[in-house]
């Protein structure tokens, strides 16, 4: 079962082959155009080095977002430096451009610490988040927490299909909805949740409810670098204008496994995945780069050089990394360690 | 009892600018049993507020507003209905701050009205604190009486690390003989457990919340002919304050532990194990349990025969000392 891939009730900018189909003045310069390019193609060179380390029995399980570079890249582009993200546990590009060091985040990959290896509050970037859909929910808190301080920032709450069939999903729209919080759920639509189609998860398009909920939804070519910065951007001004929450629904396509534990081959077909290769965000937005004097071939060679640069500095961090002493998952659950707890690290492993 | 804690939101609302309360019907209501009475009119309804009857949203938003800085006190209206929750409470609560690296705090009380005692419909007379008491990074609080609730309330809410806060429902409607002067946070803090009759020199009874008040009766029993028993009310599951159990079944030599839930990984299993590592040269008989069998709560005509009843806390007590 595939998707309509060419669904007309989506917002688009550029067409597959980087021509223009809407109004491509979405308030960025030619240096900040760039910059869309120059992340988009960092984020694809490091997802192929993580997945690469993985092999190598560097890093644990690891889920690959390639193909997704412009949902993320163009989504946390958009929000401002107050606003906070909650991701799931795929947002590594989104990591990227909210400039959380990536060798911190990778720890949680390499296994040598859980979700929250960086400094979420320092970040604005919530700790990855694997319990599905959970994360929706601290979004639309932290919104509500902001907007009774008077801040004037948001929460992005990043998601996946699947994610939408949660009880969580839910009750984070209504609360959200309800307490008229300052809360973007940006669901990345990428086709398959593990094995499942999304033809098996929902029968509407997921940008349809948040009419059920009373607020915005829009469903957006995520693919298109620019569509997804400009339709996100408008839902952070509607945001921090105090006009509440938007459900955006970024069509997209995750090219490789659900994680490197997964084998795609066994529940989908090289067709489909061909079918959106030829979809490919970065390939969009450098051709629409090229073609209208913004980013030559130069720029994109530089871009690569840089990423390789920046990619293998990271490596070289990563693998240095070893496993944390054992006293710290013992003195770091409870702020003053209960006796109890302190006379089994004292003893550990001792007496098991 | 519930005036008690009442006044512990109260005085928490007023002392600290950042705490929120908020659950299904805490606001114009004042909650299903009126423990949040007239906080919505004093604070206002940014700081007291209605919520959608959504659990799990409840707990969930309790994290976003940790990280934006407040100190959320959340509702759960019974125990039965607290259990949507417990995804959120498990996987995220209980475990911020060690994910962080310690950088993020959850300082969170979720207040559930639990155990049996009131006659309530099915899912109204539940015991979750073992599933609490079992997950690493909560702390479990029960008060016995309403001093004590008042006073576990307000350190719960000043404490940094969540707090799942089971108030005994049938003891809500306990009176204090003291005045509002005693209501304080002075005294035995959370981790501490209490030993009432502590000259009882023969057995250790080892319980909390409501069961304290029958366990005492059953001491003042037992008094009347010769056989001294100490009670000790626990207070906080966790932490659990090993030493004065240890202490006091050295003394005694003998222990039963009485608890609503039912028997089978019930916490007295905890404080039987626990009695076992700590006193077991100094037992004279086998720990016993006094608690619910290991069945569903039952319907109100039989909940008085399912809870320990004073008397089995009585035979179960001389059982012991006679073995």
């Amino acid at each position: 079962m595939s998707r309509d891939i060419d669904d007309v009730s989506m917002v688009q900018i550029l067409a597959p082959d980087g021509t223009p189909t809407g109004d491509t003045e979405v308030g960025l310069d030619d240096e900040r155009l760039r910059d869309l390019l120059r992340l988009m193609i960092r984020a694809r060179r490091l997802d192929r080095e993580c997945m690469a380390l993985q092999r190598q029995g560097e890093l644990t399980v690891y889920p690959p977002f390639e193909g997704q570079e412009a949902a993320q890249v163009g989504s946390a582009f958009a929000l401002g430096p107050d606003d906070f993200v909650f991701p799931s546990f795929r947002e590594l590009a989104a990591a990227v451009v909210r400039g959380v060091d990536v060798v911190e985040y990778l720890e949680y990959h390499r296994g040598t610490w859980h979700g929250g290896p960086y400094d979420p509050i320092e970040n604005r970037f919530a700790p990855i988040c694997v319990p599905v859909a959970t994360q929706i929910v601290h979004a639309v808190g932290w919104a509500l927490g902001a907007k009774l301080d008077g801040k004037n920032a948001c929460a992005l709450a990043y998601f996946g299909d699947g994610s939408a069939s949660e009880g969580d999903f839910h009750e984070a729209a209504n609360m959200a909805a309800v307490f008229g919080a300052a809360a973007i759920l940006f669901c990345q639509n990428n086709g398959w949740a593990i094995s499942v189609p999304l033809a098996e998860q929902a029968v509407a398009p997921i940008a349809s409810r948040a009419s059920g909920y009373g607020f915005q939804g829009v469903r957006v070519d995520g693919n298109d670098v620019l569509a997804v910065y400009a339709v996100t951007k408008t839902a952070v001004e509607r945001a921090h204008a105090g006009e509440g929450p938007t459900l955006i629904e970024a069509m997209t396509y995750r090219i490789g496994p659900h994680s490197t534990a997964d084998d795609a081959s066994r529940y989908r077909d090289d067709d489909e995945v061909a079918a959106w290769r030829a979809r490919d965000p970065i390939d969009r937005f450098r051709r629409y780069l090229s073609d209208a004097h913004v980013a030559d071939d130069a720029f994109v060679h530089e871009c690569e050089t840089d990423a390789a640069r920046w990619v293998s500095e990271i490596r070289a961090k990563l693998i240095s990394l070893e496993a944390p002493a054992a006293s710290e998952i013992f003195d770091q659950v409870f702020t003053a360690p209960p006796r109890t707890l302190e006379r089994q690290r004292d003893t550990w492993p001792a007496d098991g | 009892m519930v005036a008690a804690l009442n006044a512990a939101l109260r005085d928490a609302l007023e002392g600290d600018p950042r705490t929120l309360v908020f659950g299904e019907d805490v606001g114009e209501l004042g909650g299903v049993f009126r423990v949040t009475d007239g906080l919505q009119q004093k604070f206002g309804r940014e700081r007291v507020f209605n919520t959608p009857i959504a659990e799990a949203g409840i707990a969930g938003i309790c994290v976003g507003l940790a990280m934006a800085g407040w100190r959320p006190i959340a509702e759960m209206q019974f125990d039965g209905f607290s259990y949507p929750a417990l995804d959120q409470v498990i996987s995220h609560i209980a475990k911020y701050r060690l994910r962080t690296r310690g950088r993020v705090s959850m300082p969170i009380v979720i207040r559930i009205p639990s155990f049996g005692g009131i006659k309530g419909k099915e899912h109204h007379g539940e015991s979750p604190e073992t599933y609490y008491a079992h997950t690493a990074g909560l702390k479990v609080v029960v008060p016995a009486d309403a001093i004590d609730a008042y006073r576990l309330l307000r350190l719960s809410i000043d404490d940094p690390d969540p707090v799942v806060f089971l108030e005994p429902k049938s003891r809500y409607w306990s009176k204090s003989q003291n005045g509002p002067e005693a209501l304080t946070t002075d005294g035995p803090q959370i981790g501490v457990a209490v030993v009432h009759l502590p000259d009882g020199g023969d057995c250790t009874i080892v319980t909390y919340g409501a069961m304290r008040a029958r366990c005492l009766d059953a001491a003042r029993s037992l008094a009347e002919d010769g056989i001294g028993a100490r009670v000790v009310d626990l207070r906080s599951l966790v932490p659990l304050d090993v030493e004065t159990i240890r202490r006091c079944v050295v003394e005694t030599g003998r222990a039963v532990v009485v608890h609503e839930a039912p028997l089978t990984l019930g916490f007295g299993a905890e404080i039987a194990a626990r009695i076992m590592e700590e006193a077991f040269d100094h037992l004279e008989a086998p720990v016993a349990r006094v608690t619910a069998p290991d069945t569903p709560y039952p319907p109100a005509s039989l909940e008085q025969a399912y809870l320990p009843s004073v008397e089995r806390i009585v035979a179960a007590v001389r059982r012991t000392v006679e073995y």
